[in-house]
């Protein structure tokens, strides 16, 4: 219609022609095509792929950032972030131990809320609607109100346990102890929302007759969750499990505005703990092995889950 | 639902058994989910409330609504650095939602037409960036973009955003057009439109849910975005609003009314785009999350 010219070959071939002809003919056609991915290729591959091989190479090098000079040391970088560095050691329980509770308490909680909101009505709707509210807000606000809520002098906490005329104070972000979990608690209340429309969305692709026949058969609640919801849910559950794990890696707004890491290190998660390696330590190129161990550790834990969920998935379709 | 299904009688004790637990099943579900949605509101209606009191009303009373309209907050907070750094976001969010969507679709068109093992790895190796998080390249983007003059620049902002973000839009947007009826191209073809007049009149316009999900879920990640402008930005002049906001806590501490006046000032528009466009938001940000 616009430029036939562009599209002669393909539009003037006739069917039967032979296979080389029309093979060019389809060569020709396709190279505008690899033209249309040319922008995204150049950003993505020079500003996100390329950086992320520098990890790799200045990884063996001892670097105080732009402007110095690296001095090659082979693994020395990772040999002293594996078995000498605690700060960094103790990072990554930090990380584990906080993917850990958020990935358990946010899947549990979203899925207990899907199941109580699966149909759909008026006030479903809506409180589907409010629980998915925190997931817009910036992290630097939700910081900011739960560093009220949480404020040992004036803050929500305390204000509603004086109230209820309970002396206890929970140590809430001050105990290096409870910090993690209360951080946790942040980020759970931030995204678990998210993870509960997915959940909807999986429990609403469960064909209602399948439960209704157990009904019938007479099988509990609990039976009907456990061989029928839960195995159909798989699919879901994967992703939530998956999604929420990267996520609570990637948490590093929260402890940037909320802890700075304290106390004493227990929420210095290894996100922000790389950020402190090169920008107040400058130690760029123990900053970038920090980067390629932290990768490496995101590929086990996925990997490793990918494994456990499966074989959960195989154990319960087997058993239904 | 039960009552709908005719049953196999049973003894009436064992039915006013299931029907009592059934019962209570329901009331202490609705409890929990109020309960839930007090945790969500009570914290939100604080701050809100909050930013229209001074500090010793929030202390007193924090979860009373504000007895008179005390706008000390705002006076604190509201000025010429909050405007600048709205006109920064505004500008750095609205270049990078719609250039990532421009070289993203432009991708997922041709993943999506190619076919074949050339599809195949062009679409691998966009995918495989999903799985690298910010914190893992963030420092050698940094060191890149410095050593090409791009930091402390919106410029350099907008760059960033997009190489981040083109992964995940390229595969909602491939997964998507993928869908797409052949024989609608097919047809096209014969009538001679070009590959752009393609993309341009059958691929866009057909593909519009999927480009308004990706566009939302781009607006409230780099609305939102704190660590690039954290690492690349130190001109105060350049900062964003999640920037701005975030220094508000050095620059006030405990000082709650401005804090909470900051908070909404910087989430108004995104709560004002959120109760209008719910549906949208919904599906914007889970298909980010369904990526996996």
């Amino acid at each position: 219609m616009t430029s036939p010219i562009d599209a002669g070959p393909s539009a003037s071939g006739p069917e039967g022609a032979n296979s080389r002809a029309s093979k060019r003919a389809g060569a020709q056609r396709r190279r505008p095509l690899y033209f249309f991915a040319v922008p995204a290729l150049v950003v993505y591959g020079v500003f996100f792929v390329v950086p992320t091989f520098q990890a790799l190479y200045y990884s063996f090098f001892n670097w105080e950032g732009p402007g110095t000079s690296p001095a090659f040391v082979d693994i020395e970088n990772y040999k002293t972030k594996i078995f000498d560095d605690t700060t960094f050691q103790n990072s990554v329980w930090v990380s584990l131990k906080f993917m850990l509770l958020v990935v358990v308490f946010q899947t549990l909680l979203a899925l207990g809320l899907s199941l109580m909101l699966t149909k759909n009505s008026r006030g479903t709707i809506f409180l589907r609607s409010l629980y998915f509210f925190p997931t817009i807000l910036s992290s630097s606000a939700v910081a900011f109100v739960w560093n009220f809520v949480y404020d040992p002098s004036s803050g929500l906490v305390t204000t509603v346990l004086e109230k209820l005329g309970i002396s206890y104070r929970p140590a809430l972000m001050g105990s290096p102890k409870t910090a993690i979990v209360f951080l946790a608690v942040v980020q759970v209340w931030f995204h678990a929302g998210q993870m509960m429309v997915v959940f909807v969305a999986g429990l609403q692709q469960i064909p209602q007759d399948y439960i209704e026949a157990a009904e019938i058969d007479g099988a509990s609640r609990w039976q009907r969750f456990r061989s029928i919801t839960w195995p159909l849910l798989g699919p879901a559950t994967a992703i939530v499990v998956a999604y929420t794990t990267l996520q609570s890696f990637r948490a590093f707004d929260l402890v940037y505005i909320m802890t700075e890491g304290g106390p004493l290190n227990s929420t210095r998660i290894l996100g922000f703990h790389i950020y402190k390696t090169a920008f107040e330590s400058f130690s760029f190129g123990a900053a970038a092995a920090e980067s390629v161990l932290f990768m490496a550790l995101i590929a086990t834990v996925t990997l490793m889950q990918r494994r456990v969920l499966r074989f959960t998935k195989a154990d319960l379709t087997g058993g239904a | 639902m039960m009552t709908a299904i005719n049953r196999i009688p049973t003894s009436s004790s064992n039915d006013a058994k299931k029907l009592r637990s059934e019962r209570i099943g329901r009331f202490s579900s609705r409890t929990l989910l109020v309960i839930y949605a007090l945790l969500i509101v009570v914290p939100i209606v604080v701050v809100v409330f909050g930013s229209f009191k001074n500090q010793s009303q929030i202390i007193l009373n924090p979860l009373g609504p504000p007895s008179k309209g005390n706008l000390e907050g705002y006076r604190k907070v509201i000025s010429e650095h909050i405007f600048r750094a709205l006109k920064n976001s505004v500008i750095v969010v609205g270049l990078s939602v719609s250039l990532t969507l421009l070289a993203a679709s432009l991708t997922a068109f041709s993943v999506a037409r190619l076919g074949g093992w050339r599809s195949n790895v062009l679409f691998g190796f966009f995918t495989l960036g999903m799985a690298v998080p910010a914190q893992v390249n963030g420092i050698q983007q940094y060191t890149m973009f410095k050593s090409v003059g791009l930091t402390n620049s919106l410029v350099g902002l907008v760059i960033v955003n997009m190489a981040v973000t083109l992964p995940v839009s390229v595969f909602i947007l491939t997964g998507f057009m993928k869908t797409l009826p052949k024989e609608l191209f097919e047809a096209g073809v014969v009538d001679g439109a070009s590959q752009w007049r393609l993309y341009r009149s059958i691929a866009m316009p057909l593909s519009m849910p999927s480009v308004a999900a990706v566009a939302i879920f781009l607006f409230v990640a780099h609305w939102n975005d704190l660590y690039y402008p954290l690492l690349f930005i130190t001109d105060e002049s350049k900062w964003t609003l999640p920037r701005t906001l975030a220094q508000l806590r050095g620059e006030f501490l405990t000082d709650y009314p401005a804090l909470f006046a900051g908070v909404v000032i910087a989430s108004a528009p995104m709560v004002a785009a959120y109760v209008f466009l719910q549906r949208w938001f919904v599906a914007g940000l889970t298909s980010g999350a369904v990526k996996g």
